[in-house]
């Protein structure tokens, strides 16, 4: 039995403008010790999956569908039910390390008060767990620094701070929201070493959100393409990479700089995301995709085995044989 | 800390030295003198009380002499009440003022926090609602129309407490003008303290500690309080010294004898040393809770360091 298993999530917000839907029939396994990618550009609904699974919507934010942790829904809990999850089977990392730390409270208050709550600790007890987990995630002189306030740190420990944070309580599942965009590439591949390594140590699922391609391809084992608040492809990392057979995971990877060729010009997918407010009545990504007919505009695509590998799921009208073959005319540019 | 502290308190010279000097201008300036009064007095006894007070003498000889006095911890002799020298007016004076105004801050900080705490948390809700109407009762209407009605419920109609008047510091006395400041005060603070707290609470640290699983009990007191009470202290500093030094109206409707009361009525008679004495008293008060609001701020936040 999968150790998360989220089925059919929606997530809606009440506007000025009316309802607008995030988030629309996202369903997802994911098993122990398992890495999945959550991969979409700004807007596609990718963050506020894990936010509804976290009960951390904005308060104009309502969920449907299930998202199932060891027999119990997630969306449906009472908060006090939920608070004993997040935090400690449940844990969380988010994009921007400068805002997510309490600025008025020392690392050692924010970390210690984690297991002061999951695990009955004494505040002596839980800072000596907390210098252990950020000589962990490699904080020089963790024991000095525990006590600093988190502008005394730069970004880049920041983010360390928050990942220790995360794993203080050996979560199941560790939630990272883009947890390398807001630090330079030097920072990112260090980051994203540590992540892989505490994986290893700890045996933790990981949901890695995130916009960049090479993040999911050094981390994750399955991947799920997201645009306009549905999924669009949905298989192991290694089908999607090498066969993507949806115009929209295609147009990603072709936009994917490459390091052997001196092209110097950065191919993108044309056009704009959807305003979430007024979506095409078909296929979200029919206003951009090249090969849109008039089926994907009226006709939304159901998520569907492909018929080419059954392991891929796939949300496209146009047979997978076709476009298959000109992914690889892509990778082949 | 200690010695940014001193150092401001030194930087307090010269800004009193200005407001003295411009003061003091400016009084001498204004038509009309301490002794002109509808009852003519003889060009002898006026010539007797001008001398007694030094008015005789050339303004800058005049200014020396009193900046001398200042130097010696005298304010002067009061040029109307002429058995009261300044300090001793302003010594009774101060204390009704300091307890009523000084008092009326602390438990307005205190309510106002609470109010505005509980406002943010239940946005949109009757009690938000509640403490809004509240904030703009007390922010649209004036003392003088609030102070009155305070009296009439509960002094005419109730007679709970006395409608107005001062009896060496008896509580009954001091009640209902304290309330009048709450009152007004509260409306600032709820405000401010409500404005802050939504703000904060939907910043992205209350959202890890959510998903820390931290109890909203602790997210509020704990991670929020703090950052939200930034804006409050910058508030708290001008309210204290205005309900403390100006109360005028809220003085006038309780007939308090307190420094807002000799403020108008030293200008009014060009009670030149009483005005003088009552501006380097406020100028006084003013420094110190500049002071101690930016002590507060260091005290909060811990990027502030002095």
């Amino acid at each position: 039995m999968s150790l998360l298993k989220v089925n059919n999530l929606g997530v809606q917000f009440t506007t000025n403008d009316g309802i607008v839907s995030a988030v629309n029939g996202v369903s997802f396994d994911l098993e122990k010790g398992q890495t999945l990618g959550i991969v979409g550009e700004s807007g596609s609904g990718k963050s506020q999956t894990v936010l509804a699974m976290m009960g951390l919507l904005a308060r104009n934010g309502k969920t449907s569908g299930e998202a199932v942790y060891n027999g119990k829904n997630l969306l449906t809990m009472s908060p006090s039910e939920l608070n004993r999850i997040r935090g400690d089977r449940v844990s969380m990392i988010f994009q921007d390390p400068m805002t997510s730390l309490n600025p008025y409270l020392t690392v050692e208050r924010q970390m210690t008060e984690v297991l002061e709550l999951h695990k009955g600790m004494t505040r002596r007890e839980a800072k000596k767990r907390a210098i252990e987990l950020l000589e962990a995630v490699r904080i020089p002189e963790a024991a000095r620094r525990v006590d600093m306030y988190p502008h005394e740190f730069s970004g880049g420990m920041r983010q360390r701070v928050m990942i220790a944070m995360a794993l203080l309580c050996e979560p199941e599942v560790l939630i990272a929201d883009e947890p390398t965009t807001a630090l330079d590439v030097t920072v990112q591949a260090q980051i994203l070493t540590l992540l892989k390594d505490l994986q290893r140590d700890f045996g933790t699922s990981i949901i890695m959100i995130t916009h960049d391609l090479g993040v999911v391809a050094g981390l994750c084992e399955k991947v799920m393409v997201m645009y306009g608040g549905r999924v669009m492809e949905y298989g192991t990392a290694d089908e999607i990479f090498y066969q993507p057979s949806h115009p929209y995971t295609i147009g990603l990877l072709g936009a994917l700089p490459r390091l052997d060729h001196d092209g110097s010009e950065l191919v993108s997918i044309p056009g704009n995301p959807p305003n979430m407010a007024r979506m095409p009545k078909g296929c979200p990504f029919s206003e951009r995709c090249a090969h849109a007919s008039d089926r994907c505009v009226n006709e939304l695509p159901p998520l569907a085995a492909s018929a080419l590998n059954p392991h891929i799921l796939r949300a496209c009208h146009k047979p997978a044989a076709e476009l298959v073959n000109e992914a690889r005319e892509v990778a082949h540019v | 800390m200690w010695s940014y502290t001193f150092r401001r308190v030194l930087a307090t010279i010269p800004t009193l030295l200005a407001v003295i000097t411009v003061c003091y201008l400016l009084l001498h300036m204004t038509p009309g003198g301490p002794f002109d009064s509808e009852r003519k007095v003889s060009a002898a006894v006026l010539a007797n009380l001008q001398a007694k007070y030094h008015l005789d003498m050339p303004l800058w000889q005049q200014y020396l002499y009193y900046l001398k006095g200042l130097l010696q911890g005298d304010l002067g002799a009061s040029f109307r009440y002429a058995d009261w020298t300044v300090n001793d007016l302003v010594g009774k004076a101060l204390p009704v003022s300091a307890s009523i105004g000084g008092g009326a801050i602390l438990i307005s900080l205190v309510i106002g926090v609470v109010l505005g705490v509980v406002a943010a948390l239940r946005q949109n809700s009757l009690i938000d609602y509640f403490v809004m109407l509240l904030g703009n009762i007390g922010g649209a209407f004036p003392s003088f129309v609030l102070g009155p009605v305070l009296v009439m419920i509960f002094a005419i109609g109730l007679g709970w407490f006395p409608a107005g008047g001062w009896d060496s510091f008896d509580v009954r006395y001091m009640v209902l003008p304290m309330s009048l400041l709450v009152f007004i005060n509260i409306s600032t603070i709820g405000r401010v303290m409500r404005g802050s707290m939504i703000e904060v609470l939907g910043s992205n640290f209350i959202r890890t500690a959510r998903a820390k699983g931290l109890p909203m009990r602790t997210i509020v007191l704990r991670h929020a309080l703090k950052p939200a009470l930034m804006p409050v202290v910058s508030v708290i500093g001008p309210l204290a010294i205005s309900s403390i030094t100006s109360a005028v109206v809220t003085e006038t409707v309780f007939g308090l004898p307190g420094l807002g009361k000799l403020i108008v009525n030293g200008a009014a008679n060009r009670d030149y040393t009483l005005v003088l004495g009552l501006v380097v008293l406020v100028t006084v008060i003013t420094v110190v809770f500049n002071l101690l609001v930016d002590l507060a701020y260091a005290l909060l936040d811990p990027k502030i360091r002095y």
